[in-house]
């Protein structure tokens, strides 16, 4: 009838001309290439980490712990700041690990296309697990659900390549030139525009706005506290009040 | 920096940081595998970005270290000039060039 075939049985009908038909060589490289747009946000955010990280005290090798086996921006430079405010190291690792408790939910969400790798390929995928990696791979997984495992594992591959080795670069030359930065030049305002510019895009919906008004709010108010102790009331209170914003927009929207 | 943190502290919380971000990397994908996530949790895991981040940042705005926490008018503009070209841009480069710019602007004139 139509000479427009339904795009649902299409994709089903014709593996042969699309993504799952490429041997997992070509998908590392489909991969990598589609994570270059990152580099753009990411070089200057692991150089900047490096500074950042010089400046407050840390030699190279300690810049280098952090970008190899932490591998995670934001809880960095979280843990650069409130090392620095010398915040007590129980404080400083509970807060950094608040920041990266989302990659629980990327994890989850990754069990229903990687469920059958094995043992080593699910550490090797949790170690590069980072917000572009994520995003990225399940873009590319629900787009192309007839893959096979090894060609999601070698797309995987190709995103966590182009965007965790920069990140580990860049904080070396971060590191490297960041001694040579003149101290007048105000970058201890660098982190906060960083984490602003980061979180402005992301308040898309008034359970955002709300998680983020009251976050601030109990952050301010709380500011006497021992250093870091602000923060972790503040963020779950933050966290409650968006959650408890959506459940009543998800209500009033099924009503 | 003097009287930071000793180079032991600094490589404890990189250590324990890095094997329990690797754990909550891990968590689902490797040991949880099968089981669902009650759904009130998944709920509050959404907002962790939103409400850890700013609270993170708001003191250092307001309070900012490098003026001995006296209010500085040039870092309260640029923080209000990078959430405002965020929102509006809903790009994370051109709202750091504009809080930059801001920012230099105002320590220059100021």
């Amino acid at each position: 009838m139509s000479p427009i075939p339904h795009p649902g049985a299409s994709s089903r009908q014709a593996p042969a001309d699309a993504a799952e038909a490429r041997p997992p060589r070509a998908m590392f490289l489909h991969g990598a290439v589609k994570s270059l747009p990152f580099l753009i946000v990411m070089i200057p955010f692991a150089v900047l980490f490096g500074v950042v990280a010089t400046e407050a005290g840390m030699d190279i090798a300690q810049v280098m712990g952090f970008s190899v086996l932490v591998l995670a921006g934001a809880s960095q430079f979280t843990a650069v700041q409130l090392l620095s405010d010398n915040a007590p190291v129980v404080i400083v690792i509970l807060s950094c690990l608040a920041v990266n408790l989302r990659m629980a939910m990327y994890s989850a969400s990754l069990v229903p296309w990687l469920r059958h790798a094995s043992g080593g390929q699910k550490a090797w995928v949790a170690y590069a697990l980072v917000d572009q990696s994520y995003a990225l791979s399940i873009q590319e997984y629900e787009a192309n659900p007839a893959m096979s495992l090894p060609q999601r594992l070698a797309f995987f591959a190709g995103v966590a390549t182009v965007v965790c080795l920069p990140w580990m670069i860049c904080s070396w030359i971060g590191a490297t030139v960041g001694q040579a930065i003149p101290d007048d030049i105000a970058l201890d305002f660098a982190m906060p525009i960083t984490f602003l510019a980061m979180i402005a895009p992301m308040l898309r919906t008034p359970a955002h706005l709300a998680a983020c008004f009251v976050a601030i709010a109990g952050a301010l108010l709380l500011a006497g506290l021992p250093s870091g102790l602000g923060l972790l009331i503040a963020a779950p209170l933050g966290m409650a009040t968006g959650a408890i914003i959506e459940t009543r927009a998800n209500r009033k929207a099924a009503a | 920096m003097t009287n930071g943190p000793s180079d032991l502290t600094i490589w404890l919380v990189i250590v324990v940081l890095g094997i329990g971000t690797f754990l909550i990397r891990w968590s689902f994908l490797g040991a949880l595998g099968n089981r669902d996530m009650p759904p009130w949790v998944l709920r509050m895991l959404r907002y962790t970005p939103v409400a850890v981040l700013p609270a993170l940042v708001a003191p250092l705005v307001v309070w900012p270290a490098a003026t001995g926490g006296q209010p500085d008018p040039a870092r309260m503009a640029a923080a209000a000039v990078t959430v405002a070209v965020g929102l509006w841009s809903k790009n994370m480069i051109v709202a750091i060039l504009a809080g930059a710019i801001t920012l230099f602007g105002l320590l220059y004139m100021l």
